[in-house]
C-alpha cells in the first residue's frame, strides 16, 4: 500500500521553545557540536490506490499543518 | 437574548461560561460540537478547555467539527462569537481570527490572576468597558503564546484589532503582549484570559470579567 510521509515544522520566524529546551539538554549532555534544534511532527499516511497528490497536499495544508505558523513537506513512497 | 455555549469533547469551562451568561442576564443555549445545525441564537461562546486533548494542535480538530462550520458561516454574516482560551485557539484554527497560539515561551503552564489593558471598547464583546481601562481576570494556559509573522502583527496593530493586552507582565511570551484580538468587523473576539472565572466576588479575583457578557447582551438589544 502506498505510504505518504508528511513532515511539519514551525516556520523559521516562529520561535520554538521545545527545540530550545532540547538544545539545552544536549549541551548539558556534552553534545556541544549541535547548535540548533527545531522540533516538528511526522505523519505516516497509508493510502489506498494511487495517491492523489493534490488531495494529499490539501490534507497536509488544511489539517496536518497550520500554514500560519508551520511549513509542511510531502514525501511519497511506494514501500 | 439567547447565547449559545458550545461543548466539545474535552471542554472544561463551558459550565462557567454558561453561568457567566446567566449572571449577565442572558439565556443559555447549550450546543454540542457534533450537531450540524446551529439553532436560533444571538451569539455564541466557545469555552476553554482541552478539546480533543489538544491532539494535533490545540483547537485544530474542534475547529473542523460540523457545528463550527455553521458558526463560521453565521460569524461571517455578523453573529458575535467569543472564544476564550481553547475557544480562541479554535477561532484561529477556523480562520475567523488571524495568528496562532503555541506552546508558552517558558514551556510551563501558567495559572494566575492577570491584569489586562482594554484597548478596544467598541467591539461586540467589550462595549461595557472604557478604552484604557485595566481589568483583572484569571489566566491559565500552556499553549497561550500568541504568534504571527511581523508583517501580520503590524497589520493587526495598524487596523486596531488588539482588544486586550497583558499588563504587569506577560504570562506566556505572547508577541507584543497580545491577550486578545478581534475580527475586522469587531464581532468575533478571541481571548486567552478567562473572564468567565471573574464574575462573582466569591469565586473570582474580581467581577471584571462580567463586562464581556453584558457587552454582547447590550449590543444585541440595541
Amino acid at each position: 500500500m502506498p505510504r505518504v510521509v508528511v513532515d511539519v515544522v514551525l516556520k523559521p520566524e516562529i520561535s520554538d521553545p521545545q527545540g530550545q529546551a532540547v538544545l539545552g539538554a544536549l549541551g548539558r549532555l556534552g553534545h556541544t557540536g549541535v547548535t540548533g534544534v527545531r522540533q516538528g511532527k511526522h505523519f505516516v499516511l497509508d493510502v489506498e490506490g494511487t495517491p492523489d497528490e493534490a488531495e494529499l497536499r490539501e490534507i497536509a495544508e488544511n489539517l496536518l499543518a497550520n500554514p500560519v505558523i508551520e511549513d509542511v513537506e510531502l514525501h511519497l513512497s511506494e514501500d | 437574548m439567547r447565547i449559545g455555549v458550545v461543548t466539545f469533547p474535552g471542554s472544561l469551562d463551558d459550565v462557567d461560561a454558561a453561568r457567566a451568561v446567566r449572571l449577565a442576564g442572558g439565556e443559555v443555549v447549550p450546543l454540542w460540537h457534533a450537531d450540524a445545525d446551529l439553532p436560533a441564537v444571538d451569539a455564541v461562546v466557545l469555552p476553554g478547555g482541552f478539546s480533543y486533548g489538544d491532539y494535533l494542535r490545540a483547537g485544530a480538530i474542534a475547529a473542523r467539527q460540523p457545528l463550527m462550520r455553521a458558526v463560521v458561516d453565521r460569524a461571517h454574516a455578523g453573529m458575535p462569537v467569543l472564544g476564550i482560551c481553547n475557544g480562541f485557539q479554535v477561532l484561529c484554527e477556523a480562520g475567523l481570527l488571524p495568528g496562532a497560539l503555541t506552546r508558552n515561551g517558558h514551556l510551563h503552564f501558567r495559572n494566575r490572576d492577570q491584569a489586562l489593558l482594554v484597548e478596544r471598547a467598541d467591539t461586540a464583546w467589550t462595549s461595557s468597558y472604557a478604552q484604557g481601562q485595566t481589568i483583572v481576570v484569571p489566566v491559565k494556559n500552556g499553549e497561550g503564546r500568541y504568534v504571527g509573522s511581523d508583517a501580520d502583527l503590524d497589520r493587526l496593530e495598524g487596523e486596531g484589532r488588539v482588544v486586550v493586552r497583558y499588563a504587569g507582565g506577560n504570562p506566556n511570551g505572547s508577541s507584543r503582549d497580545i491577550a486578545g484580538v478581534t475580527s475586522a468587523d469587531g464581532r468575533v473576539v478571541g481571548l486567552m484570559p478567562h473572564p468567565e472565572h471573574a464574575v462573582e466576588e466569591l469565586t473570582g479575583p474580581s467581577v471584571d470579567g462580567l463586562g464581556f457578557f453584558t457587552s454582547v447582551l447590550e449590543g444585541v438589544l440595541s
